[in-house]
C-alpha cells in the first residue's frame, strides 16, 4: 500500500509541478461557462424583415406597426415590390419577408380569401420553421382583429405552459451540457495522454517491471485526475449559481455523486483508449476527433434525441453523456432525485464498469 | 526551397508510418460525417404524449387520433384523471401532456369554443417549442375540420378567410441535411487539421528533437511552411473526400462555383492550422497543447453558427464572432453551396479570413523562437 500511495504522489507531482497545463485545466472551463452563458442563445430574435406592400393603407400599415412593434422582428424596409427580395437574402441582408396582395383593407373584407406570403431565409431549416411560425403568429393575431368576425368555425384555445424552464432560459440548458462536454474530453483525453505518454518515453516499462500490479499503476495514475475533475465540475457549477442563477432544484449531494460517476466513466474512456493507442498522437486523435462531436451532437446537448432516427438512437445509447446529461438536468431543471433518476444511474454504472473492464484486460502487462 | 521539400517530406514519411493515424484521420471523418449527419437535426418525430382525456366523447377522441395520425406524437399515456401524470413528465415517460378538460365536447358545440391545454418538458428549450408549433398545427386543423362538420346550415361569411402562405427559400424541402453537411465538414476538417498541426511541434519540443532542428541553419520561416504545408495538404484532401461524400451519400446541392469554395478552403485552412502552430508556440508539453486546442476549438465550433444561430447572440458576443474564421468559413459554404452565392457576396469574409491568416503566420513565426530556454 505504501508503494502506491508513493506513486499516487509521484503522479500528483507531475501534475502540480506543471503549473501552465493546471491553470488551463482549471480556468479554461470557468471562461467557457461565463462566454457561452452570456453568448450562446438558442432563441431566434432581431428577425430582419421585408414587407412588400404594393398599396400602403390603414390595414397594411397596422401589420407592419405589429411587426415593427414586436422584439422579435426587426423591420428592414417596406417595399412596393419584391424585386430587391432577392439579393437581400442572397447577401443576408434580410432574413425573412411578408408579400401582401393589392388593397389589403378593401380584401379584408372579403369575400375571397386574403393570400398573404410568408418567405423565410431556410438556408437553416430549423430558425427557418421557428421564423415561419413567429410570422404566422403576429398575421393571424391581426387578421383576427382587422377583419370583421368570421362567423364559420369553432375556436379551440390552446394554452401552453413550458414546465421546468418556463422562459426557455438557454442558460439552464448549456451549463449541464458544457460540464458533460468539459468533464468527458479532460477526463478522457488525460488519462490517455498520461498513460500513452509514459509508453512513448518508455517509463511504462520500468514501471511494470516495478512491484506494482498493472491495475495498482492505472488506479495510480487516474486517482489525482478525479481530483481534478472534481474540482472542475465545483468551479463551473459556482460560476453558473453565482451569475447566471441556474436553478439547483434537486439534491447537490446526489448530482455531485453522479459527477463522480461520471468523472469515472471519463476516466474508463481514456483507459480503454490508451490501452490501444501506441504513441499521444493516436491516444489524443480518438479522444479529441472522435469523442468531440459525438458527445456534442449524440447526447442531447444540441439535437433533441426525440429527432434521432432510430439507428441513431441505438448508438446514443452507448454514448455515457447521453445518460449523464439526462442526470444533471433531472436533478438540476426538473429537481428530480434518485427515484426517478436510478434507471440512468443504473446504466451510466454499467457503461463504466465495462469501461473499465475492458481497459484492465487490454492494457497489458507486457509491451510488445 | 529545397530545403523545405526535405523537410516537408520527412513529415509525411513520419505521418505515413504511424498506420493507427493515418487510419485515423481518414476514418474518422468519414464515419462521424456519415453519422452525424443524420442527427443534426431538430424535426422532432415521436414525442411521448400523454393525454388526459376527462371528456371521454368522440370529439376528445378524435383529438388524441389527429394527434397520434400526424406521426409527430405517440401517445404514451391515455387516462381520464391527472394521477401520476407528474411523475411520468419527471420520469421522462413523457414529454408532453395534454389536458383535455371535462365538457370540451359540449363547449364546443354550444358556445364555439373551448380551452385546452398542453405542458411541456422544457429542459431542452429548443425542442420545447416546435413540439408545441406542432401541437397547435394539429388543434387548428381538427378545429378547422370540427367546424364544418358541425355547422350543417352553412351561415353567411362576412369577412375574408386568412390564407397563409408559407415557403422557404434555398431549401424549400427543409432539409437539414443540406445546411449540417457543409457545416460538419468544416467542423472536421479544423479539428483533425488543428490538432494534427499543433501537436506535431509539441512533440517535437517533448522529445528535444526540435533543439536538433534549431541547431540547422533553416530559418524560421522555412520551418514554419514545412509544418504547415504537410498537414494543409492533408486536410484539403480530408475536405474534398468528405465533399464528395457529401454529394454523393447526402446529395447536397452545390449550386454556386466548386472551385470557389475550394479557394475558400484552401484560405481558412492557413488560419485554421496557422492557428494550430501558434498556440504550439507558446506551449511546452502535448498535453498542454491539447488541452488549449481543445478549448479553443470548441469556442470557435459553438460560437460559429453552427448549431446555434449567430443572429441569436448578444451584439458584443456578434462582434467578438467576427474574430472567428470558422463562422467566416461556415458562412461561405452554406452561401456558395446552398444560396449559390458568388464572389461578390462572400469576397468580404474570403478577404477577411486571408488577412487572418497572414496575422496568425506573422504572429507564429514571431513566436518561434530558434532558441530553447
Amino acid at each position: 500500500m505504501s508503494a502506491f500511495a508513493a506513486f499516487v504522489r509521484k503522479e500528483t507531482y507531475h501534475i502540480l509541478r506543471d503549473r501552465q497545463t493546471l491553470w488551463i485545466l482549471l480556468l479554461m472551463p470557468l471562461v467557457q461557462v461565463l462566454l457561452f452563458g452570456y453568448a450562446v442563445r438558442t432563441d431566434v430574435h432581431d428577425i430582419r424583415l421585408a414587407i412588400v406592400d404594393p398599396t400602403p393603407n390603414v390595414a397594411s400599415r397596422a401589420l407592419v406597426q405589429r411587426f415593427a412593434s414586436s422584439s422579435r422582428f426587426q423591420v428592414v424596409g417596406v417595399y412596393p415590390t419584391t424585386e430587391s427580395l432577392d439579393r437581400g437574402f442572397r447577401e443576408g441582408v434580410l432574413r425573412q419577408a411578408v408579400v401582401l396582395p393589392r388593397n389589403v383593407d378593401r380584401a379584408l373584407l372579403g369575400p375571397g380569401p386574403i393570400s398573404i406570403q410568408v418567405i423565410s431565409d431556410a438556408a437553416d431549416p430549423n430558425t427557418g420553421s421557428i421564423m415561419q411560425a413567429y410570422a404566422g403568429a403576429v398575421i393571424q393575431r391581426w387578421h383576427a382583429e382587422s377583419a370583421p368576425p368570421v362567423a364559420l368555425g369553432v375556436r379551440i384555445d390552446l394554452t401552453t405552459r413550458m414546465r421546468y424552464n418556463p422562459t426557455l432560459e438557454s442558460v439552464n440548458i448549456f451549463v449541464p451540457g458544457l460540464i458533460a462536454l468539459v468533464l468527458t474530453i479532460v477526463s478522457a483525453m488525460m488519462t490517455a495522454i498520461s498513460i500513452t505518454r509514459e509508453k512513448e518515453t518508455g517509463t511504462m516499462e520500468m514501471l511494470l517491471v516495478s512491484p506494482l500490479r498493472p491495475s495498482a499503476i492505472v488506479v495510480g495514475k487516474v486517482a489525482p485526475y478525479v481530483v481534478m475533475g472534481f474540482l472542475n465540475v465545483l468551479l463551473v457549477l459556482g460560476a453558473a449559481r453565482v451569475v447566471f442563477h441556474i436553478p439547483l432544484r434537486g439534491s447537490l449531494t446526489l448530482l455531485l455523486a453522479e459527477c463522480l460517476l461520471y468523472i469515472l466513466t471519463s476516466l474508463g474512456l481514456g483507459i480503454v483508449i490508451s490501452s490501444r493507442a501506441r504513441t499521444q498522437r493516436t491516444a489524443m486523435i480518438a479522444a479529441l476527433a472522435g469523442l468531440l462531436l459525438p458527445t456534442l451532437m449524440l447526447s442531447g446537448f444540441i439535437f433533441p434525441l426525440d429527432s434521432l432516427p432510430l439507428p441513431l438512437r441505438v448508438i446514443s445509447d452507448i454514448v455515457p453523456a447521453r445518460w449523464f446529461l439526462a442526470i444533471v438536468r433531472g436533478v438540476m431543471v426538473k429537481g428530480a432525485g434518485l427515484a426517478s433518476l436510478w434507471p440512468e444511474t443504473v446504466i451510466l454504472m454499467g457503461l463504466t464498469v465495462l469501461l473499465l473492464t475492458i481497459g484492465a484486460k487490454r492494457l497489458s502487462v507486457r509491451l510488445d | 526551397m529545397r530545403t523545405i521539400l526535405f523537410l516537408m517530406r520527412k513529415e509525411f514519411l513520419q505521418v505515413f508510418r504511424d498506420r493507427a493515424t493515418v487510419f485515423q484521420i481518414f476514418f474518422i471523418p468519414v464515419v462521424q460525417l456519415l453519422v452525424l449527419s443524420n442527427a443534426a437535426t431538430f424535426d422532432i418525430k415521436r414525442t411521448a404524449l400523454a393525454v388526459v382525456d376527462e371528456d371521454r366523447t368522440t370529439v376528445s377522441a378524435g383529438l388524441v387520433r389527429r394527434m397520434e395520425g400526424g406521426g409527430r406524437f405517440t401517445v404514451a399515456i391515455l387516462q381520464p384523471t391527472t394521477a401520476g401524470i407528474e411523475q411520468a413528465l419527471l420520469d421522462r415517460e413523457a414529454t408532453a401532456v395534454l389536458h383535455i378538460p371535462r365538457g370540451f365536447e359540449q363547449m364546443l358545440v354550444r358556445e364555439r369554443h373551448a380551452p385546452l391545454q398542453l405542458q411541456l418538458n422544457a429542459e431542452e428549450g429548443a425542442a420545447a417549442g416546435i413540439v408545441q408549433t406542432a401541437a397547435q398545427a394539429v388543434v387548428t386543423d381538427y378545429a378547422r375540420e370540427l367546424g364544418a362538420s358541425m355547422s350543417q346550415t352553412p351561415r353567411v361569411v362576412r369577412g375574408a378567410a386568412l390564407d397563409l402562405r408559407a415557403q422557404g427559400w434555398f431549401n424549400p424541402s427543409r432539409n437539414y441535411k443540406h445546411f449540417m453537411v457543409p457545416a460538419l465538414l468544416v467542423s472536421l476538417t479544423t479539428i483533425i487539421g488543428l490538432l494534427l498541426t499543433a501537436q506535431n511541434i509539441a512533440r517535437e519540443k517533448e522529445l528535444g528533437t526540435l533543439d536538433q532542428l534549431n541547431v540547422t541553419p533553416i530559418t524560421k520561416g522555412q520551418f514554419i511552411t514545412a509544418k504547415l504545408l504537410p498537414f494543409w495538404l492533408l486536410s484539403l484532401l480530408i475536405f474534398a473526400i468528405g465533399l464528395t461524400m457529401g454529394k454523393v451519400v447526402f446529395g447536397i446541392p452545390t449550386r454556386g462555383s466548386v472551385p470557389l469554395v475550394f479557394l475558400s478552403a484552401a484560405v481558412y485552412l492557413v488560419v485554421a492550422l496557422g492557428i494550430g502552430l501558434w498556440i504550439s508556440t507558446f506551449t511546452n508539453t502535448q498535453q498542454q497543447t491539447m488541452f488549449v486546442a481543445f478549448f479553443i476549438m470548441l469556442i470557435y465550433l459553438l460560437m460559429s453558427g453552427l448549431f446555434t444561430p449567430v443572429d441569436s447572440m448578444p451584439r458584443w458576443a456578434q462582434l467578438v464572432a467576427q474574430a472567428n474564421p470558422v463562422k467566416h468559413f461556415v458562412f461561405i459554404m452554406r452561401s456558395v453551396l446552398v444560396k449559390g452565392a458568388g464572389l461578390e457576396t462572400v469576397a468580404t469574409p474570403l478577404i477577411g479570413l486571408a488577412v487572418g491568416g497572414a496575422a496568425v503566420l506573422t504572429l507564429a513565426v514571431r513566436r518561434y523562437s530558434k532558441q530553447t530556454s
